[in-house]
C-alpha cells in the first residue's frame, strides 16, 4: 500500500522564551509510509524531538495538522483521542528517565494495557511474558525493579511497553544514543527485527548517521525546524544534494584509518539560534554555496522525484 | 625517555556496597608529539585511569592501590599537592566532557582565560589578555575581543568546548588529556573541534592523550590505540593495525558492532552479555564469560597481561594461535 499511515502538513510550533519566541517547527511536512522507516537527523535544537511531541499530540501546534491513517489528531478532543493513541507509541532516548522506578518491570508493562482495557487482570502475566520475550529478556525480569537493569536491557523494558498496546506507528527518539557500541547494536538489531515481525512503522531520530542510514529506508533532514532534504537513505547519505546535507555527511568520522579524507571540509559557525531564525535559507551563514537570493528567499522543499527531495537554490 | 610513562596502575573505590577495582595494573607510555586514543565502553575505567594521573580522584571513596606515573621524570602519583598544581593547568592540561563542570557561569570567559597565565607566568594582565584574544582566534572564535568579556552561558555548546580548549592550551601544555571532549557535540561541531585539536597539535607539538569511546574519530585522529575492558588494557597498537588486524577478541568485537562495518540493513554483530562487576575478581580474562573464543585455560590463572604481538603491537589474549580467519568470522 502506498498511501502513508501518517501525514504531517504545515506544522508550526513554538515556545515562549525569556526574550522572545523559539520557532522550533516552522512549517513541517513530512509523511510515513506504511511498513516503512523513515529516519530524521540534523543538529541538536533543530526541532526533532518537538516535531516527535507534536506527532503524539503531546504538543499542540499552533498551525498544521498530523493525520493518522487520515484522521485529523489535532480536531480530536482528549477523549476521542484517547483510543487513537494505542495506535501511535513512542520510545524515548534515557531509559533511566523514562521509566518509574517505584514500579516493576510487570507493572510497567501492563498499566498502559490496563489503562486502555485490553487486558484482565488475571492474563497480565502471561502477556508480559510474551512482551519480554518479544525483546529479548527473561520472564523473570518482570519481579525486578528499573534500577536492577543496565541501560541497554532498561531500553528493552522501554520497547516493550511502547509495543504493549499493539501501535501500528513507533516514534523512537534517539533511542540508542545514551548507549555504548555493542549495547547500540543489539537494540537496533531489536528494532530492525520488531519492525519487520510487527508490520510497523517508525520514525527513527538520531543524530549518528551511521546509525540512521543502517535502519532508514528512506531519511529526512531537519535543521532549524525544516526539513531540508528528504530521500532514499543511501541517496541522502553517498549523494547528499543539500550543502548542510553534504556537511553532515563530511562529518560522520570513518572507522578506517586508510579511508580517511585528506582535508574534511568541516562546517564553520554554528547553527543560528531559534529564538531570530535568519531571513532567507536558515543555512545561508554557514553555507559554503549561497547565493545572494538565499538571503532574502526561503526556498520550500521541492516535489519528491526519484532524486528525493530538496529545500536549497543551489544544490 | 617517554613523555609519560605510567606503570602497573591500580585504583579503586571503597563504597558501601563493596570495593570497585576500577583500574588494574594499567601499564602505558606517551611519546613526545604523539596522540594516542584510550577507548572502551562507559565503566571500563578510561577518566579513573586520566583523573588518577592529575590527582582528581576523589578520596574517599577512591584510593590509588599501586602505580607510577613519570612525567618527564616526575612521578605525578608520589608528587605532593602543591607539587602536582603546578605541573597541572601549565605542563599538563586537561579538557573535560561537559564543559560547564570546569567553566565557571560567573566569571567572564576572559577572566578564566588569563587565570592561569597570572598564576603560572609572570605576563602582566594587559598581555595575558592580548594572548587570551589571540588564543581564542586560533581556536576559531571571531570577534573574541569582544566575545571574551561574556559569560560562559552566553556561548553555544560548541563554542564552550572551544573556550575550554583555548583555556587547556594558552599555558603550552606539553600534554593534553582530553576527556571525551566531543561526546555531548553534534557531529559537525565535533568535525570541527578535531580538524582544531589536529592542527594546533601540529602546530604546537604536544602529545595528547583522547580519550573516547568512538573508534571512527581514533581513526582520523590518533597515532597510536589502547582499548581499555574492565579495568585493563587489552589491546595497543597504531591505528592503522588496529583496525587492519585488531588481536582482541574484544576489540574485533567493538569494531564489528559499528553500523558502518556492516552492508545496510543487514544484522549487525553484537557481544553477548555485560561487562564484568568489578566488585568480584573473577579468575582470568575478564572478557572470557562474553568471548567466543574462549578456551578453559582462559577461565582460570591470574588475567592475562598485555605481550607484545608485533612491532608496537600488543594484546592481551592467551590465544596466540587464532588466525586471523578465525578472529574475524562473523556469527
Ligand atoms: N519546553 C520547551 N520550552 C522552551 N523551548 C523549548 C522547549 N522544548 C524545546 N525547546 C526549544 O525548541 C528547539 C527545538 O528543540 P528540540 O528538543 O525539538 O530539538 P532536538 O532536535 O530534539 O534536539 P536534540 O538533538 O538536542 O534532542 C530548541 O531550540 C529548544 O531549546
Ligand atoms: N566516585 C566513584 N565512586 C565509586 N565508583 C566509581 C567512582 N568513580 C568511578 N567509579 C567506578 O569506576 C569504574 C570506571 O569508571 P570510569 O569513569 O573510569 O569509566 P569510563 O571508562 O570513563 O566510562 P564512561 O565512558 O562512561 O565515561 C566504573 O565502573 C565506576 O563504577
Ligand atoms: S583470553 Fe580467552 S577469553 Fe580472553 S579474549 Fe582471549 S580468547 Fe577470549
Ligand atoms: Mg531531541
Ligand atoms: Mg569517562
Amino acid at each position: 500500500m502506498t498511501d502513508p499511515i501518517l501525514q504531517v502538513r504545515g506544522l508550526r510550533l513554538g515556545f515562549p522564551s525569556g526574550k522572545g519566541h523559539v520557532q522550533a517547527l516552522r512549517g513541517v511536512d513530512l509523511e510515513l509510509r506504511r511498513g516503512e522507516v523513515l529516519g530524521l537527523v540534523g543538529e541538536s535544537g533543530c526541532g526533532k524531538s518537538t516535531l516527535a511531541r507534536a506527532v503524539m499530540q503531546l504538543a499542540r501546534p499552533y498551525e498544521g495538522t498530523v493525520l493518522l491513517e487520515g484522521t485529523d489528531l489535532g480536531a480530536l478532543g482528549e477523549r476521542q483521542l484517547r483510543p487513537l493513541r494505542r495506535h501511535l507509541q513512542m520510545v524515548f532516548q534515557d531509559p533511566y528517565a523514562s521509566l518509574n522506578p517505584r514500579m516493576s518491570i510487570g507493572d510497567i508493562l501492563a498499566e498502559p494495557q490496563l489503562a486502555h482495557g485490553l487486558l484482565r487482570r488475571e492474563e497480565a502475566g502471561a502477556r508480559c511474558a510474551e512482551l519480554l520475550d518479544m525483546v529479548g529478556l527473561p520472564a523473570g525480569a518482570a519481579h525486578k525493579y528499573p534500577h536492577e537493569f543496565s541501560g541497554g536491557q532498561r531500553q528493552r523494558v522501554a520497547i516493550a511497553r511502547a509495543l504493549a498496546l499493539g501501535p501500528s506507528v513507533l516514534i523512537a527518539d534517539e533511542p540508542v544514543s545514551a548507549l555504548d557500541v555493542s549495547i547500540q547494536a543489539q537494540i537496533i538489531n531489536l528494532l530492525q527485527e520488531l519492525v519487520a515481525r510487527l508490520n510497523l512503522s517508525m520514525i527513527f531520530i538520531a543524530h549518528d548517521l551511521s546509525v540512521v542510514k543502517h535502519i532508514s529506508d528512506r531519511i529526512a533532514v531537519m535543521y532549524l525546524g525544516r526539513i531540508v532534504e528528504l530521500g532514499e537513505a543511501s541517496a541522502v547519505i553517498e549523494t547528499p544534494r543539500h550543502p548542510y546535507t553534504r556537511a553532515l555527511v563530511a562529518s560522520i568520522p570513518v572507522p578506517d584509518p586508510a579511508r580517511q579524507a585528506p582535508a574534511p571540509e568541516v562546517l564553520s559557525g554554528d547553527p543560528p539560534s531559534p529564538l531570530a531564525p535568519p531571513r532567507g535559507c536558515a543555512f545561508h551563514s554557514r553555507c559554503p554555496r549561497a547565493l545572494e537570493r538565499c538571503r532574502t528567499e526561503m526556498p520550500e522543499l521541492e516535489a519528491a522525484s526519484d532524486k528525493g527531495s530538496c529545500a536549497c537554490f543551489n544544490p | 625517555m617517554p613523555l609519560l610513562e605510567v606503570k602497573d596502575l591500580s585504583c579503586s573505590f571503597h563504597t558501601r556496597n563493596g570495593v570497585h577495582r576500577a583500574v588494574n595494573g594499567v601499564s602505558f607510555h606517551l611519546d613526545r608529539g604523539e596522540i594516542l586514543g584510550l577507548v572502551g565502553e562507559s565503566g571500563s575505567g578510561k577518566s579513573v585511569t586520566c583523573h588518577s594521573l592529575l590527582g582528581l580522584i576523589p578520596r574517599p571513596p577512591g584510593r590509588i592501590d599501586s602505580g607510577t606515573a613519570l612525567f618527564d621524570g616526575t612521578d605525578l602519583l608520589s608528587l605532593p599537592q602543591a607539587g602536582l598544581r603546578s605541573i597541572r593547568g601549565r605542563r599538563i592540561s586537561m579538557i573535560f566532557q561537559d564543559p560547564m563542570t570546569s567553566l565557571n557561569p560567573y566569571l567572564r570567559v576572559s577572566e578564566q582565560l588569563i587565570e592561569p597565565l597570572l598564576i603560572h607566568t609572570s605576563l602582566t594582565r594587559r598581555s595575558a589578555l592580548e594572548k587570551a584574544a589571540a588564543m581564542l582566534r586560533s581556536v576559531g572564535i571571531q570577534d573574541a575581543d569582544t566575545r571574551m568579556n561574556r559569560y560562559p552561558h552566553e556561548f553555544s555548546g560548541g563554542m564552550r568546548q572551544r573556550v575550554m580548549i583555548a583555556m587547556a592550551l594558552i599555558t603550552g601544555p606539553e600534554l593534553l588529556i582530553a576527556d571525551e571532549p566531543t561526546t555531548a557535540l553534534d557531529v559537525t561541531v565535533q568535525a570541527q573541534i578535531v580538524e582544531l585539536l589536529r592542527r594546533l597539535q601540529r602546530e604546537t607539538g604536544m602529545a595528547v592523550l583522547y580519550i573516547t569511546h568512538d573508534l571512527g574519530v581514533v581513526a582520523g585522529l590518533c597515532h597510536r590505540v589502547q582499548v581499555m575492558y574492565a579495568g585493563r588494557i587489552v589491546e595497543s597498537a597504531p591505528v592503522s593495525s588496529l583496525y587492519a588486524s585488531a588481536r582482541h577478541p574484544y576489540t574485533r568485537a567493538l569494531l564489528r558492532s559499528i553500523p558502518s562495518t556492516h552492508r545496510k540493513g543487514e544484522r549487525l554483530q553484537t557481544i553477548a552479555g555485560m561487562p564484568p562487576d568489578l566488585r568480584t575478581a573473577a579468575p582470568g580474562c575478564a572478557f572470557a564469560p562474553r568471548c567466543r573464543h574462549a578456551v578453559a585455560g582462559c577461565l582460570q590463572g591470574p588475567s592475562p597481561l598485555l605481550r607484545p604481538h608485533a612491532e608496537n603491537h600488543s594484546h592481551a589474549c592467551l590465544r596466540d594461535d587464532l588466525t586471523d580467519d578465525q578472529l574475524s568470522r562473523n556469527d
